[in-house]
């Protein structure tokens, strides 16, 4: 609480160059549920970690779809997200009415960073609670971008934000090879791994608290944005148990020979 | 001696009334555009397999007087879009500045995501939409051509109200009269267009350039043709009307001066 006196707004530097509140922004990205994308050559994928406030209440939204060919996944303020997905879906919107195009995702993210971006140089301003994950298609093919609350945005070929998502990301830098050629099945149970490798010891996936958005190119064909949610996961994490048993089988049989 | 300059050289109220002041009336509702000054006339445009050709005149007209007979009226949008403008050569200046500053826009993030002749159309019948809505009409009337999302062969017209049509062949203003009937006896509706060879395109509208030279007292024997194909865009834009013969016109009578 009494850090220092350079944390009181977002436009004043501390002495060693630093922005405060930014960096306090960047901590309720941490604060949130863990979300995890992923690209290969075909597919770009989003899988979430849903939570739920309390047992009686609903769980909250991770995935939002922005239009067939975009959706953004979410950690941090809920609320916050919400303003910003509802700007890119006016800007997508806009896109396809003026130009009778979908909104290039290097565009899109360029857009929200610069926004975010005023947000720290603008006094009684503050910066977004919320880092994103911007899966989608365009004419170049499938994109995975970060946004962070600073403004800062990267294309990225695999990425995890969120509470506990150092492991997640640890998965995905060990098995980062195996992502750029494999299926789109192959890359949703990539994701769900990510995923899981974050859980605490009492903690499982279930079709309540996971999230799953695809969307990609099939045969130079666009695949609209698909989102997995409830009972359609089931399916799904079937098939990750599967592979995690067999995968167990097969270290013990390394071990054996 | 008139002491006030400000009435030197006016025709004297004591002799012809006072003045009229209402001409110099500065309130009222705001003039716009209602008619085109220095106007370009046809833009004629034909599809053939892997590409489009468009073509149109050098000339840009003050009224019925021949005032710029160099003026090009075919625009290029990025690699492989073409826009042809007919009607008020101004607001062509215009939209060509607009549509510059969008492909340097375009291309500064560049990451394979062009705009096609497709979107530039559609943008451009947008604009021409909201102006005429803002009743301020850019008084043109243009043909984009190009590909489109799929790589196919594309080609549509958007005029001064935001109307959009698209056709294999098209033209605007007189040739809408004149060269269109030639293009649709050249390439029948029932003939698809994988026979139709650039050779046959580019020959249909040469002829058409000469039938509107002909006919149009707003055209020019030196016209600008361009090929867009998959390759890129190949303009030319000094070409001269080959073989005229003005023989058909002995047999014209009514008139002019004539008499009999």
């Amino acid at each position: 609480m009494f850090r220092n006196n350079y944390d009181n707004d977002a436009v004043t530097f501390s002495p060693q160059g630093r922005i405060f509140q930014v960096e306090y922004a960047q901590e309720a990205v941490k604060q949130g549920s863990v979300v995890v994308g992923l690209v290969n050559k075909t597919h770009a994928v989003l899988v979430g970690l849903k939570r739920n406030a309390e047992e009686l209440s609903s769980y909250q939204k991770k995935i939002i779809e922005i239009d067939s060919h975009m959706a953004i996944a979410i950690a941090g303020l809920a609320s916050d997200a919400r303003v910003l997905s509802n700007f890119m879906k006016q800007q997508s919107l806009g896109s396809k009415m003026t130009y009778g195009r979908p909104i290039p995702l290097d565009r899109i993210v360029a857009q929200i960073g610069d926004r975010a971006q005023t947000n720290t140089q603008h006094y009684g301003k503050r910066p977004y609670g919320v880092g994103l994950l911007v899966a989608g298609v365009d004419e170049a093919g499938p994109h995975l971008f970060e946004f962070q609350p600073s403004g800062l945005t990267h294309e990225m070929v695999a990425c995890a934000i969120g509470a506990r998502s150092q492991m997640a990301r640890t998965y995905l830098e060990r098995n980062l090879d195996k992502f750029e050629d494999c299926s789109r099945d192959e890359l949703i149970q990539h994701g769900l791994s990510a995923l899981k490798e974050t859980l605490s010891q009492d903690k499982e996936l279930t079709i309540d608290n996971t999230s799953v958005g695809v969307v990609g190119v099939t045969n130079g064909k666009k695949e609209s944005f698909k989102l997995y949610e409830g009972q359609e996961t089931a399916a799904l994490l079937e098939v990750l148990e599967q592979r995690e048993s067999a995968g167990a089988e097969g270290e013990s049989m390394e071990v054996d020979s | 001696m008139d002491h006030f300059p400000g009435t030197w050289g006016r025709p004297r109220n004591d002799v012809y009334g006072a003045y009229d002041a209402s001409y110099l009336q500065t309130t009222g509702p705001k003039a716009h555009t209602s008619s085109p000054a220095v106007t370009g006339t046809s833009v004629v445009g034909v599809k053939f397999n892997g590409g489009v050709a468009i073509a149109t005149d050098n000339l840009a007209s003050y009224g019925s007087l021949a005032r710029f007979s160099d003026v090009k009226r075919l625009r290029s949008f990025g690699d492989n879009a073409m826009v042809g403008f007919g009607g008020d050569v101004s607001d062509m200046q215009y939209l060509d500045r607009l549509l510059e500053s969008m492909d340097i826009r375009e291309n500064y993030s560049a990451h394979g995501n062009m705009l096609n002749a497709k979107n530039l159309h559609t943008y451009l019948a947008k604009v021409f939409y909201k102006r005429r809505s803002e009743f301020n009409p850019l008084w043109n009337h243009v043909l984009v051509a190009g590909f489109d999302g799929e790589g196919e062969p594309f080609l549509s017209s958007a005029d001064l109200l935001g109307t959009t049509f698209s056709a294999p062949h098209l033209a605007t203003g007189f040739g809408a009269h004149l060269a269109v009937p030639i293009l649709r006896r050249k390439f029948p509706e029932e003939m698809p267009l994988a026979e139709v060879t650039q050779e046959a395109a580019v020959e249909a509208l040469k002829e058409c350039m000469k039938v509107l030279f002909y006919r149009d007292a707003r055209s020019i024997d030196k016209y600008s043709i361009a090929v867009i194909t998959k390759d890129g865009i190949d303009l030319k834009e000094d070409e001269q009307i080959q073989g005229q013969s003005w023989a058909f016109a002995e047999r014209i009578k009514g008139y002019g001066a004539q008499v009999v």
